[in-house]
């Protein structure tokens, strides 16, 4: 356990490394907040009776996905891994006596924490700062509030879990430009990123809200808005944590299957 | 011990020609070839030896040291290497491991050097105090104190690859794989780590196995060498025997005054102007002095050399012996 801790760690320093590109996720991310919460209060005022969340519900979705951007961007991969199988650096960690699927999901993790904790705080802050309906609000409890921090943690697992496949992909793909176009088109489409899934027509809804991708941002944003409250919520973990162990049980076939057929590139 | 038996691995490639139209046909059926990467390679090597994996680009040594590094899975023959089968027990065997691609890097691009080391002392679960006396002989006996601190990225290749060295010696391998080691680097830098490696073998009686194309670092280094070719073993012994094996050549470069009427048998002139001749002489035919006699009987000689081929010259005849 503690050598994947240490594999996290350094991880996290190298991450940290970059302040710039943190400076403007930052802006990004609080300019990308503002253009959303606009765009859904003009959905709003056209028909508020056949608007499927509360507004204000809809507006914390929209800053709490903003601030934790980089824990819910299902495209936004490890580019080290990408080049280490492509490049043949792998064979630096095929001769190392650690678990090659579980370093990756660990570095994947603090890549992923580096750049959500640098970033959330400014974020919040002024989503708190804006008035309501605009703005950020409380959780509707501290037990709901919980729950959303346990949804959340399940979901980054869940997106991490999904992303181990497209890297597994590359030992016979090669490239994974592909793979990662379809990803945010499609995928991260059906996770909610580009609209909250509750703005899907019911019959569409029935199906995409037990698909893996509702498990990733779906639950962790609506349980903190309070659109997904109570006995909802903890079923809807449940169906998170169902998730999370069916992509890695195939996940970690796929690397064992992967690895003995794998060759080296470049030499 | 490190025993290799009859050893096989293919590559399967695509293959097309150049050209859109043969691009496009490309995509629609693969054609693929088979490379025979490694032909029933078999040799083992007792503890503690330093072996020379030498051969052409493409022969074969790469694929060997990942097949014994467990890197990769042959597709038929054994190989035991102290009691493991690398790529079957790849997690206890690689602990007594250490392994260097000199082409590649196990740095952490953006910090200093000394936490990729803390990385690996976490993940190859190192004792602290082993670690911490392990690090303080490698800083000595490569010079590391200053360079410890610096981010990878600003060191130079020579300085790196010490790094790399020191990074794959941390937690005391049995067996030590060099895929390598002194690309690009310059003379000096080459020394130091031909010293070093003779050092650990020496003082850890870590049993090392390097491949190389600097002929210096076989002369410098290796006991015993093993000579690839199209994925073939071709020649296995010390470089001594090797040079006798294929080679009974000496060149002799003679300045004289007078004329030089008849050159005597047995010889191969390579070049000859009014006063100085080069001949090759093959050993098992005539004698050095034999030669020399001849020649003094018929001129003045005012200065003679005598030299052996390099080991870059035998090799380079027994690429073309065996036609690799």
């Amino acid at each position: 356990m503690k050598k994947y801790l240490a594999i996290m760690k350094i991880r996290f320093i190298n991450s940290l490394q970059y302040r710039i590109a943190a400076l403007a996720g930052i802006i990004t991310q609080i300019a990308w907040s503002v253009l959303g919460v606009l765009a859904l209060s003009a959905f709003y005022k056209s028909n508020p009776l056949t608007y499927p969340m509360g507004f204000s519900q809809s507006t914390a979705y929209i800053w709490i996905q903003q601030a934790f951007l980089p824990m819910f961007m299902l495209w936004f991969f490890e580019e080290d891994i990408f080049d280490s199988i492509k490049k043949g650096n792998i064979a630096y960690e095929l001769v190392r006596p650690v678990n090659l699927y579980n370093r990756w999901f660990c570095q994947s993790i603090a890549s992923r924490l580096a750049k959500g904790v640098l970033r959330c705080i400014p974020v919040l802050i002024i989503g708190f700062l804006v008035p309501a309906p605009y703005g950020l609000m409380l959780p509707p409890s501290f037990i709901q509030f919980l729950l959303f921090l346990i949804s959340m943690t399940i979901g980054l697992f869940v997106i991490i879990a999904f992303c181990m496949l497209v890297y597994i992909s590359t030992f016979y793909l090669l490239s994974p430009t592909g793979m990662k176009t379809i990803l945010v088109f499609f995928a991260d489409f059906l996770a909610g990123s580009t609209i909250p899934l509750p703005f899907f027509p019911d019959k569409i809804l029935s199906v995409i809200k037990i698909l893996p991708f509702a498990s990733m941002q779906n639950m962790p944003l609506r349980i903190y808005s309070g659109n997904i409250a109570g006995i909802e919520a903890l079923n809807g973990i449940l169906l998170q944590i169902f998730w999370f162990f069916m992509l890695t049980l195939v996940g970690k076939l796929w690397m064992q299957k992967a690895t003995k057929t794998v060759i080296i590139q470049g030499g | 011990m490190i025993e290799l038996s009859h050893v096989c691995k293919n590559y399967r490639v695509a293959k097309r020609s150049s050209g859109f139209k043969e691009a496009v046909k490309a995509v629609f059926s693969r054609q693929y070839t088979t490379v025979h990467a490694l032909t029933d390679i078999s040799f083992s090597i007792p503890d503690g030896e330093i072996v020379g994996y030498i051969g052409p680009n493409g022969a074969g040594k790469s694929t060997t040291i990942k097949i014994m590094s467990g890197v990769l899975t042959p597709d038929s023959g054994l190989c035991n290497i102290n009691g493991y089968i690398p790529w079957k027990n790849r997690k206890e065997y690689t602990k007594k491991i250490g392994v260097v691609f000199g082409q590649r890097s196990q740095l952490w691009w953006d910090v200093p050097v000394i936490d990729s080391f803390e990385l690996l002392k976490e993940m190859y679960e190192i004792d602290p105090a082993v670690y911490r006396n392990s690090l303080d002989e490698l800083v000595e006996l490569l010079n590391l104190e200053d360079l410890l601190k610096t981010p990878t990225r600003v060191l130079s290749l020579g300085q790196r690859m010490k790094c790399e060295i020191a990074a794959s010696l941390l937690h005391h391998p049995d067996i030590l794989f060099l895929d390598e080691p002194t690309i690009g680097l310059d003379t000096v830098s080459k020394l130091a780590i031909r010293q070093f490696i003779k050092k650990i073998n020496r003082e850890r009686k870590t049993t090392v196995i390097l491949t190389t194309h600097d002929m210096q670092d076989i002369e410098a280094l290796a006991e015993r060498i093993l000579l690839m070719g199209k994925g073939t073993l071709i020649f296995d012994g010390s470089l001594e025997t090797m040079g006798s094996a294929v080679n009974h050549t000496k060149h002799i470069n003679i300045k004289y005054d007078g004329d030089l009427l008849a050159v005597p048998e047995g010889v191969t002139i390579i070049k000859s102007t009014a006063e100085q001749i080069i001949v090759k002489i093959d050993t098992t035919q005539t004698t050095v002095p034999d030669i020399l006699s001849t020649f003094s009987n018929q001129v003045e000689i005012k200065d003679i050399s005598i030299t052996s081929p390099s080991v870059e010259e035998l090799v380079a005849m027994m690429y073309r012996d065996f036609a690799l």
